[in-house]
């Protein structure tokens, strides 16, 4: 168990030191004023994640969407819209952020070269006021990114479970669903078509201290998340700690009907969760 | 432990009020005693303290619950300390006005900062605290958060004592305590407001503590599962007491008609919620309206129903 959990902690210590430094200042700043608050912790924080690399503003590449305020702290909705630009080509990567948060690199995600993903909707865990952010890759290896200022929710609403049994009782179970389409999809023989894809997991965050033991309690996480269609990917995901306690993800992508959606996930406890839908050609 | 005479109460509360730490209380409750939690006997050895309707802040000292306390023959058992240890020491005083009897039990009825913030105030006295089996699990991933969230809102002087304690005496299922002729009832339920939720019934009066169980007035506040709490209705209306003593709400408030308001919140909310689900409306979007009927009937609507709306979609959309 201690050698489980000391290699993470190792960074996430840091992270924490950084997050602590950094949340005093767009607290005061936010109740101050109206503007923007400063990016002091991103600035701190984007060398690590993304070492030397110029970051672009994304100019309507990518949008985010998040509530200003954070009204569940464990449950904090964020909507991502992507456009493909003939200059930069297709986005095949996109790293999401909350600055703020003890882990701040949320999930990174990757698009197979033809899913054709237009829009991702996930939640998160928001600790305190925070920027969230998101940096896409595009195929020429240019960094674009955007952001979104989000004030935590105060009161007692605290980015942590709210039913714990629950949450371990049903570990691993998965849920998808299809919206219905309007729109054809831009590959031959696909539609562009909605889909929800739920996992019960309680997504641990590890930096909580138990009162009593002062231990940490361990981090127990979904690490990797691959959905797949037939042979092709559409989506990975590696995540950590600041998405939501049953984690879940809304994404339009090209589909393929008449061919099976598969969906694999593991966890830091090297858990292995998966699952297969058929994805009827009458469904979308 | 010395107890405090009045004469040291009153200059602590002089002190205190230098410091413009008490001035909203003296302010608010010139008939009380300096120092002490303005509690009332609502039935013979009952005291309750009934708490604002408003979000925990410094000029409240983050007194919003109802908080109290039971004497019987031998013994004392406080139910709740309050949000700030300022809270707690008004309300140990206010214990030790009334009565030189052994404090033997503090009872966390859940987690949430208003119930516990004020435990430390309780340190020496000899007291055990008593908790739901879920609770110490729930402070531990919960507390360093309280602890840090609340700082803008309560501010660092009265934050300063604050330290998380929890309980040591846990209780499963139902189990039964001795006050000396007064016996309490304890019981341990299924996560509906929290996952960590306990009631106290003290059957020589028929009063009923419903901890946050039970809401009046003020928005309940979703933090463990709508439908679990749904579902225990029957059973918490079941329990045999004349008038109950809400978390929060006027007290004491007639058993079972106390749970009607909340009853209809949560037919309401899980019905507009279940709709959005079944349209595919995304969760940002539906807690936007859902309950929207409901706006009128509480305080502290706004402050609260988005937050309920998101935490019940996130757990209705698994049904």
């Amino acid at each position: 168990m201690t050698m489980k959990a000391k290699r993470p902690r190792s960074r996430t210590i840091a992270l924490v030191f950084l997050a602590l430094i950094g949340a005093a200042m767009p607290l005061s700043a936010g109740a101050q004023s109206t503007s923007l608050p400063d990016s002091k912790t991103w600035d701190g924080l984007k060398g690590d994640v993304f070492g030397q690399k110029p970051i672009e503003d994304a100019g309507g590449l990518v949008t985010i969407e998040a509530p200003k305020r954070a009204e569940d702290a464990a449950i904090v909705p964020v909507d991502l819209h992507f456009k493909t630009d003939a200059a930069t080509g297709r986005i095949k990567a996109v790293t999401l952020i909350v600055d703020e948060n003890p882990a701040p690199v949320a999930a990174v995600f990757k698009f197979g070269p033809d899913a054709g993903v237009t829009h991702l909707a996930t939640r998160l865990r928001v600790n305190a006021y925070s920027y969230v952010r998101a940096i896409a890759e595009t195929e020429d290896g240019k960094l674009h990114m955007t952001q979104a200022f989000v004030k935590a929710s105060g009161g007692c609403s605290a980015p942590a479970m709210k039913n714990q049994d629950e949450a371990l009782a049903s570990l691993g179970k998965m849920k998808l669903r299809v919206f219905t389409s309007k729109t054809p999809g831009n590959e031959p023989m696909t539609r562009a078509t909605e889909m929800q894809l739920m996992i019960r997991h309680p997504n641990n965050s590890g930096l909580q201290m138990d009162q009593v033991t002062r231990y940490y309690i361990p981090a127990h996480f979904i690490q990797g998340l691959t959905v797949t269609q037939g042979d092709r990917l559409i989506m990975s995901m590696e995540g950590g700690i600041s998405i939501s306690e049953d984690p879940n993800f809304r994404f339009e992508f090209d589909a393929r009907p008449g061919e099976d959606v598969k969906v694999e996930a593991a966890d830091t406890e090297g858990k292995k969760f998966q699952d297969e839908w058929p994805l009827e050609s009458s469904s979308l | 432990m010395s107890q405090p005479t009045r004469r040291s109460v009153l200059k602590t509360g002089a002190f205190a009020a230098c410091c413009g730490l008490v001035h909203n209380r003296l302010a608010r409750a010139q008939s009380a005693v300096a120092g002490q939690l303005p509690v009332r006997e609502i039935s013979d050895g009952v005291w309750v303290f009934s708490g604002r309707p408003e979000m925990m802040n410094a000029a409240n000292e983050g007194e919003i619950c109802n908080v109290g306390f039971i004497v019987g023959d031998e013994a004392v058992a406080v139910i709740d300390s309050g949000g700030s240890v300022a809270e707690g020491r008004g309300l140990l005083r206010a214990i030790r006005e009334r009565t030189d009897k052994p404090i033997r039990y503090l009872v966390n009825t859940h987690m949430h900062p208003d119930h516990i913030f004020g435990n430390a105030a309780f340190d020496g006295t000899g007291v055990e605290i008593v908790g739901h089996r879920n609770l110490p699990r729930a402070l531990a991933g919960r507390g360093d958060y309280y602890l840090q969230s609340y700082r803008d809102a309560m501010g660092s002087q009265l934050m300063a004592d604050i330290r998380i304690v929890p309980p040591t005496k846990l209780i499963s299922g139902e189990e039964q305590i001795d006050l000396g002729k007064r016996v309490l009832t304890l019981k341990a339920w299924k996560p509906a407001h929290t996952d960590n939720d306990l009631t106290i019934f003290d059957e020589r009066s028929g009063t009923f503590f419903t901890g946050d169980l039970c809401f009046i007035d003020h928005l309940p506040t979703m933090d463990g599962s709508l439908l679990g709490w749904i579902a225990q209705l029957e059973e918490l209306g079941a329990v045999k007491a004349s008038s109950a003593v809400p978390g929060h709400g006027p007290a004491p408030s007639p058993w079972p008609q106390a749970l009607e308001p909340e009853q209809r919140y949560f037919d309401t909310l899980a019905s507009d919620i279940r709709k959005a689900i079944a349209d595919g409306v995304p969760m940002a979007e539906a807690v936007k309206t859902a309950a929207a009927s409901e706006r009128d009937r509480w305080r502290l609507f706004d402050e609260y129903n988005m937050r309920n709306a998101t935490a019940a979609f996130a757990e209705l959309e698994w049904e």
